[in-house]
C-alpha cells in the first residue's frame, strides 16, 4: 500500500515518456492518454489525502535506504493536500487546453504537461532538501518548454527572462543547500530539524545565512516583493492553460516556506528569531500592495490577472508570516482558493482574447464579446472571488487571514493593507469588466446607427460561429469548486487547522521519518563483509 | 588550499553577478554559467576539504572524504548544463524572432496598440 506515495511522481513521468515515444504523432491518442492520466492522478491524490486525513504520516523510502542516508517521500496532511489541489487543477486545465486547441499550436504540449505535474508532485511529497531542489528543476525545465509553447517573439522574450531569473534562483538554492550541508552534515528534512535544534545559538552564523538564503529562494518562487519581477510578463505571455497551471507554481514557493519554517526552523527556534516579523511580514504586505496597485494600473487584462496573482501571494504570505496555527490555516485556505480563482481568470482572459479579435487583451473599447452573458457572468464571479468580495471563498479566506493577524504585532498594518488593497483590486476589476462588457455595448449601438460599418459584418460573422463547449465546462467547474470551497468552508477549515496543528507538532514527523527501518550502512566491523556485499550490490543496481 | 578554493568561489561569483547584470542575453548567460561553476565548487567544499582521501569505504583506510557533496555536485552539474543549453536555445530563438537580444521590457509593452478604426467606435453621447 505504501507504494502509492510514489505513484503521483511515477505515473506522470512514465506517461510523459509514453506520450513522446509512442503517441508522438497522434494528437487524439495523446489527448486521451493525457486526460486519463490526470484523472487517475486525481484518484490517487484523493486516496493519499484520505489516507493522511486521520493524521497518519506515511513514509516511502526510495531504494529502501534508511532515512538520513536515502531519499524519502513523506505523505502528511500538508503534502497530500497540496497534491490533491494540483491533481484537481490538472484535469480541468487540460480539458481547457484540449477544448481551445492550445495543445495543437505547438509540439509536445501533453508530455511537457505531464513532466510539469511530476515536478510539482515531487516537490510537495519529498522529505529531502536536495531532492526538493531536483524536483524544482524538473518542474522548472518542463515549465520552460510550456512557457514558450506555440512560440512568438513576445513569448520567447518573456520566456528567456523567466528562464534566466529561475536559473539565478536555482543557483541561490544550491548555495543555500551547500551552506546547510556544511553546517549540519545532512539534507534530510527531519534529520535537519533534529540537528538544527542542537546547534549552538552563539555559533550559528552559517545556519542563519542558510535560513535567509532558503527564504530568498522560496520568495523568488512565490514572487514576494523585491523578487517578483519575473512574474507579470511571464504569466501574461505564457499560453493561457500554462498560466493557469502556473497558478499552483507560486504555491510551491509558499509550500516551501511553510514546510521549511515549521519543520527545520520552527518559530520558537532561537537562531532564526525575527526572520518572519522583521522581514517576511513587511515584504508580504508590500507585495500585496504592489499587486493590487498593479491590478488597478494594468492596461491589459492578462497583466491585470498576473498582478492579482502577486497580490494574492502577498495576502497568503502575510498570513504565513503571522506564524501561528491560525495563520497557517488561513494561508492554506487562501492558497486553495487563489489557485482555482487565478486559474479560472487566466482561462477567461484567454476566452476574451480569442473573442475580441482586434484589441485582444488590451483594455480598449471594442465590439461586444460573443457569448457575452455567459462569459461576462463567469468573469464577474471569478473577479468577485479574486478580489475577496462576499459571498465567495476569497471573502472567507480574507476573514480568516484578518482574524489570524490579530495575534501579530503588526495587526493594524495587515488589516489596513488587506482592506485598502482589496478595495483597489475591486476598482481595478470593475474597471476592466465594465470596459470589456458594458462599454462594448455602447460601441455596438454606435455601430448599429451606421450600418455601412465593416465592423458589423465582423460582428455578425463571429456570432454565427459555434463556440466549443469544453473550455466553458472547464472554467465553470473551476468556479463551481470556488463555490464548493465557500459552502464547505466549515469542514474545510477544520481539516486545515488539523493540518496546521500537525505542522506545528514536528515530533511525529521526525519520528516517522527517522525510525522507519531500512537498509543502512553498518559501522560494525564484524558486519563488514555483509555490508560490503550490500554496498556493492546497490552500486551495481544503480 | 582553503584560500585558493575560497577565492576561486569568490571571484567566480563576483564575475558571474557582474555579467548577469548586463543588458544583453549573451553576457547574462555567461554570467549564469560562471555562477553555476561557483556554486559547484562551493558544494564540493561543503563536505570539508580533504586531500588525497578516498570517498568510498576500503580496508586499511582511516581518512575518508565525504562522498555526498560529490554526488550533489554531479547532479548540480548535469542540471545546470541542461538549463544552460535550454536558455541558449531560447535566447537564440528570441534573438532571431525579435531581431535584438536585449533582456529588458520590449517597446511594444509600453505603447497600446489601437484597434482598426472601424472596430474602435466612439463613445456614445
Amino acid at each position: 500500500m505504501t507504494h502509492w506515495i510514489v505513484a503521483p511522481i511515477v505515473l506522470p513521468a512514465m506517461l510523459a515518456a509514453i506520450l513522446v515515444l509512442v503517441a508522438r504523432f497522434h494528437i487524439s491518442l495523446q489527448r486521451i492518454l493525457s486526460v486519463a492520466g490526470t484523472v487517475v492522478l486525481f484518484a490517487i491524490a484523493a486516496g493519499l489525502f484520505w489516507q493522511a486525513s486521520d493524521g497518519t504520516i506515511s513514509v516511502y523510502q526510495l531504494g529502501h535506504w534508511q532515512a538520513p542516508f536515502g531519499v524519502v517521500l513523506v505523505a502528511d496532511r500538508l503534502s497530500t493536500l497540496m497534491v490533491l489541489v494540483t491533481a484537481t487543477l490538472a484535469p480541468l486545465v487540460l480539458l481547457y487546453a484540449i477544448g481551445s486547441g492550445w495543445d495543437t499550436r505547438g509540439q509536445h504540449f501533453h508530455p511537457l504537461y505531464q513532466f510539469q505535474l511530476m515536478g510539482i508532485m515531487g516537490a510537495f511529497l519529498t522529505g529531502d532538501a536536495f531532492n526538493l531542489f531536483v524536483f524544482f528543476e524538473v518542474l522548472l525545465i518542463a515549465s520552460y518548454g510550456l512557457m514558450i509553447h506555440a512560440g512568438g517573439a513576445a513569448r520567447l522574450r518573456a520566456g528567456t527572462q523567466y528562464v534566466l531569473y529561475n536559473l539565478l534562483g536555482s543557483t541561490l538554492f544550491l548555495f543555500a543547500l551547500g551552506t546547510i550541508y556544511a553546517q549540519t552534515g545532512t539534507l534530510n528534512m527531519a534529520d535537519l530539524a533534529v540537528r538544527v535544534a542542537e546547534l549552538d545559538p552563539a555559533n550559528s552564523a552559517g545556519i542563519r545565512v542558510a535560513a535567509v538564503l532558503l527564504l530568498l529562494v522560496f520568495a523568488v518562487k512565490a514572487a514576494i516583493l523585491p523578487l517578483h519581477f519575473w512574474l507579470p510578463s511571464s504569466y501574461a505571455e505564457a499560453p493561457a492553460p500554462v498560466a493557469a497551471l502556473f497558478a499552483i507554481m507560486t504555491k510551491v514557493g509558499a509550500y516551501g516556506i511553510i514546510r521549511t519554517y515549521t519543520l527545520i526552523f520552527p518559530p520558537d527556534l532561537e537562531i532564526t528569531q525575527g526572520l518572519f516579523d522583521t522581514w517576511l511580514m513587511p515584504a508580504a504586505l508590500l507585495t500585496l500592495a504592489l499587486g493590487m496597485i498593479g491590478v488597478l494600473g494594468a492596461r491589459r487584462i492578462d497583466r491585470q490577472v498576473a498582478f492579482a496573482v502577486i497580490g494574492s501571494m502577498g495576502m497568503l504570505l502575510s498570513a504565513v508570516a503571522v506564524f501561528t496555527p491560525a495563520g497557517i490555516t488561513a494561508a492554506l485556505y487562501y492558497a486553495i482558493h487563489s489557485t482555482f480563482a487565478t486559474a479560472a481568470l487566466f482561462l477567461l482572459v484567454d476566452v476574451l482574447r480569442d473573442r475580441r479579435n482586434a484589441v485582444g487583451v488590451w483594455l480598449n473599447d471594442a465590439v461586444p464579446v460573443t457569448g457575452g452573458p455567459l462569459v461576462a457572468g463567469m468573469f464577474f464571479v471569478a473577479a468577485i472571488a479574486m478580489t475577496g468580495l462576499p459571498p465567495l471563498s476569497g471573502f472567507v479566506g480574507k476573514l480568516l487571514i484578518m482574524d489570524a493577524a490579530r495575534e501579530s504585532n503588526l495587526v493594524w498594518w495587515v488589516w489596513g493593507t488587506v482592506l485598502v488593497g482589496s478595495l483597489i483590486a475591486v476598482v481595478g476589476f470593475s474597471r476592466a469588466g465594465s470596459q470589456i462588457f458594458w462599454r462594448a455595448h455602447q460601441v455596438a449601438s454606435a455601430q448599429e446607427a451606421d450600418p455601412e460599418s465593416e465592423a458589423n459584418e465582423v460582428n455578425t460573422k463571429d456570432n454565427s460561429a459555434p463556440e466549443p463547449a469544453l473550455p466553458m465546462v472547464a472554467i465553470g467547474t473551476l468556479l463551481a469548486l470556488l463555490v464548493a470551497l465557500t459552502v464547505f468552508a466549515g469542514p474545510m477549515t477544520r481539516n486545515l487547522s488539523a493540518t496546521a496543528a500537525q505542522l506545528f507538532n514536528t515530533d511525529p514527523y521526525i519520528a516517522a521519518v527517522l525510525s522507519k527501518p531500512g537498509k543502512t550502512i553498518k559501522d560494525d566491523h564484524a558486519d563488514e563483509a555483509a555490508h560490503d556485499a550490500t554496498y556493492t550490490d546497490t552500486e551495481e543496481g544503480h | 588550499m582553503e584560500l585558493l578554493v575560497a577565492s576561486a568561489i569568490g571571484v567566480l561569483t563576483a564575475a558571474g553577478i557582474y555579467m548577469v547584470l548586463r543588458l544583453r542575453t549573451f553576457p547574462v548567460i555567461i554570467g549564469t554559467s560562471l555562477l553555476s561553476y561557483a556554486v559547484n565548487v562551493f558544494l564540493f567544499a561543503s563536505g570539508r576539504l580533504a586531500m588525497n582521501a578516498p570517498p568510498v569505504l576500503r580496508d586499511g583506510v582511516d581518512v575518508y572524504t565525504d562522498p555526498l557533496p560529490q554526488a550533489l555536485v554531479l547532479t548540480a552539474i548535469v542540471i545546470s548544463f541542461g538549463m544552460t543549453a535550454v536558455v541558449v536555445i531560447m535566447a537564440v530563438g528570441s534573438y532571431l524572432s525579435a531581431g535584438e537580444d536585449l533582456v529588458d521590457v520590449p517597446k511594444e509593452d509600453v505603447d497600446i496598440p489601437q484597434a482598426p478604426h472601424s472596430l474602435r467606435g466612439e463613445p456614445v453621447e
